[in-house]
């Protein structure tokens, strides 16, 4: 690409020393990207400006929030009540949690529906699973901060799997909490956690960006970029498009954080901690509540179980399988063997595609629901679903399957003839 | 054969203690502050004050909510000193270092009637009555279950129930038994502007100033995200004109 000239002299002197203007308008501006993308890739914008709202609500937040166990729970209460727009702040935030997750996870799902894990993008894809990662520490943490009853439980909940490392597991909890149960040491390490490790996302965004622009992006066909006529300019093209994605998605986001800011939340985190008072029912929020699922799956009876049984508890497993169903997304470009990204060209693929979301989906359900009575059952056979999806499906399909022809490229499906009918056949 | 076990099974779901325990449904009131365009009554926030006050507050603590917040619901300035002089803070320190008593100002937190958690047991028969800053947001569709839980106490606990020491039936309390005897009959306070003081209307006005003593801010809050919303629909509706005359040359 040739180098841009700049016209205005200041711009010019700096980016002769440091290319800075240049690099911008070859990432953000010049940058070649399919012409084909459909509005399922808004997800990934969508997700760093979400990253950005909550690290500048989340600064305003920490200049009014107290980390003390004595006045954690009453400084919220000034936050909504008395500082100037501090629930506006606040809802944002909170409610910003949760869109980010949805956010993140449709971004995902898109991955693996459009096979935009596979090679070469393995490195961009593993990247965001430590993003996602990361993301989930920073929200458990964070939903500890509030110090309601939720938030007591919770970190206690979870604090205390670790206790299920064999012979350091209890030395762990205690480090971990920085005492003998969750107190004032466990909220101010977590609030400066909290404050830290979004500029660590932000970094892992960056890195991922970077992988991004290296391979370009993957798309609705799965078929790589042949040449110019494949791609836009990513201006103004895709910044009018997720522009447009940006306006549809902060009515949905704004619509909770103005009628209903509490409704992702759970009441009892209104109640301020009492350690003396277990609530009924510990939930997590509800974008951990498939993870927690797979965690209670893991009993002494559960036929998952019985093979290793003999090697750990059933607690000790529940929790390597719930680390694991995150983890097992690192291995997933290797796990697929099929030579096609796209699900559009995987007739098979595309229904398992679809039998894992709603796997997904009952997970979260059950994770919802006390380990009572058939919830048992459904969360185990779900469990096991999960990985098998990993580790049997998607390794047999990957032979058995046979893909459907692929277009010869992007623009091909897309550039009609003069009848004003496609000239190949478009492969939805 | 294979039904009785259904049925067993069916049973058994039914009576368990788990479900026992759930909170039981509680019916849905219509309330000002429903709704994208809710707004407090302030006439019922005011009333409902007045049974706070006089009902409530001798046992429920309301710590979160200041006197000089109650300008935010009708009262004048005025009025608001007045209220605060009625109760007594302890403030440190005079000259000599000894903490003194003084009347309340509008800048002081409501006064909680115990000076501690242990002196509110210690009066209440080893229960703790809750503060009730927070009481519509604490709970599962919180208005409706303040309101229910404040007329759901019947003449007589249904048959057959027997109740622990100092508890009450109250239908919608969790486990139903309340350490809470009833608190508001009817006729509990005279009302200023000659409203009747029913029981439904004394709950049902003591829950909207709960109501709004929970979120303060409901009235802002609504009241900007109808504009936010109205100014997003049409922003987004130009940002879609935008992009598809952009996207027009681009054969997709």
């Amino acid at each position: 690409m040739a180098a841009k000239t700049w016209n205005n002299p200041v711009v010019a002197w700096v980016d002769e020393r440091l290319p800075i203007f240049s690099m911008m308008n070859s990432e953000l501006v010049d940058y070649p990207t399919p012409k084909n993308l459909n509005y399922w890739w808004n997800f990934g914008s969508l997700a760093g400006i979400v990253l950005i709202l909550m690290i500048a609500t989340g600064v305003f937040l920490a200049m009014h929030y107290t980390a003390h166990v004595d006045y954690a729970f009453a400084s919220i209460e000034r936050i909504n009540r008395d500082v100037n727009y501090g629930w506006l702040m606040r809802n944002l935030h909170m409610n910003g949690a949760s869109m980010f997750f949805i956010v993140v996870y449709i971004h995902m799902f898109r991955g693996l529906y459009y096979g935009s894990y596979k090679a070469p993008r393995e490195v961009l894809w593993m990247l965001g699973v430590v993003i996602l990662l990361a993301m989930m520490a920073t929200a458990f943490m964070g939903y500890v901060l509030p110090w309601g009853q939720m938030s007591f439980w919770g970190a206690t909940v979870i604090t205390n799997l670790f206790s299920a490392v064999p012979i350091v597991g209890e030395d762990l909890v205690v480090w971990l909490w920085g005492g003998f149960s969750v107190d004032n040491a466990t909220l101010t390490r977590f609030f400066a956690l909290h404050y830290l490790l979004p500029f660590l996302i932000f970094g892992l965004v960056f890195l991922h960006l970077w992988a991004l622009h290296v391979k370009k992006s993957n798309n609705p066909l799965g078929i790589d970029i042949q040449g110019p006529q494949d791609t836009i300019p990513f201006t103004p093209y895709y910044t009018a498009k997720d522009a447009f994605g940006l306006g549809a998605f902060f009515i949905f986001f704004l619509f909770f954080v103005f009628f209903y800011p509490d409704l992702f939340g759970h009441p009892d985190n209104y109640i301020e901690a009492n350690p003396l008072q277990t609530p009924p029912h510990i939930v997590p929020e509800w974008y951990f509540l498939p993870f927690y699922a797979i965690l209670r799956a893991f009993t002494p009876d559960y036929i998952l179980f019985w093979p290793i049984s003999w090697l750990m508890s059933a607690k000790l497993a529940g929790v390597i399988a719930m680390f694991a169903s995150v983890l097992i997304l690192l291995f997933l470009p290797w796990l697929d063997r099929s030579p096609v990204r796209s699900a559009r060209f995987r007739p098979l693929y595309k229904q398992f595609f679809w039998i894992f979301v709603a796997t997904c989906i009952l997970l979260g359900y059950v994770g919802g629901k006390p380990a009572e009575g058939i919830y048992i059952p459904i969360g185990q056979a779900a469990t096991a679903y999960y990985f098998a999806h990993f580790l049997v499906i998607l390794p047999l399909l990957g032979y058995f399957e046979k893909p459907k022809p692929l277009p010869a490229s992007i623009s091909a499906p897309v550039t009609k003839s003069p009848s004003g009918k496609p000239q190949a056949a478009p492969a939805e | 054969m294979r039904n009785t076990v259904l049925a067993a099974t069916i049973l058994a779901f039914a009576s368990s203690p788990g479900l026992a325990a759930e909170a039981p449904e509680v019916p849905e009131q219509d309330w000002s502050f429903d709704g994208l365009f809710g707004t407090f009554d302030r006439a019922s926030v005011q009333r409902g004050f007045q049974v706070y006050k006089q009902v409530c507050s001798n046992c429920h603590a309301l710590r979160f909510v200041a006197y000089r917040n109650l300008e935010a619901i009708g009262f004048s300035p005025d009025q608001v000193q007045a209220i605060a002089a009625e109760y007594e803070v302890q403030d440190c320190c005079d000259d000599d270092g000894e903490p003194f008593d003084r009347p309340a100002i509008p800048a002081d937190a409501f006064v909680s009637p115990f000076p501690n958690e242990k002196a509110a047991r210690a009066a209440n028969n080893g229960a703790y009555p809750v503060d009730l800053s927070l009481i519509t947001k604490a709970r599962a569709n919180g208005p409706d279950y303040v309101y229910a839980l404040l007329t759901g106490y019947p003449e007589e606990p249904p048959e057959g129930v027997e109740l622990m020491e100092g508890m009450y039936y109250n239908e919608y309390f969790p486990g139903h038994q309340i350490a809470m005897a009833q608190p508001l009959w009817g006729d509990d306070v005279e009302y200023a502007d000659g409203t009747e003081a029913t029981l439904e209307q004394e709950a049902k006005d003591v829950t909207a100033f709960l109501s709004w003593a929970g979120s303060p801010e409901l009235e802002d809050r609504k009241r900007m995200g109808v504009k936010v919303l109205l100014f997003l629909i049409v922003f987004t509706g130009m940002l879609y004109a935008v992009k598809r005359k952009i996207w027009s040359d681009v054969d997709h």
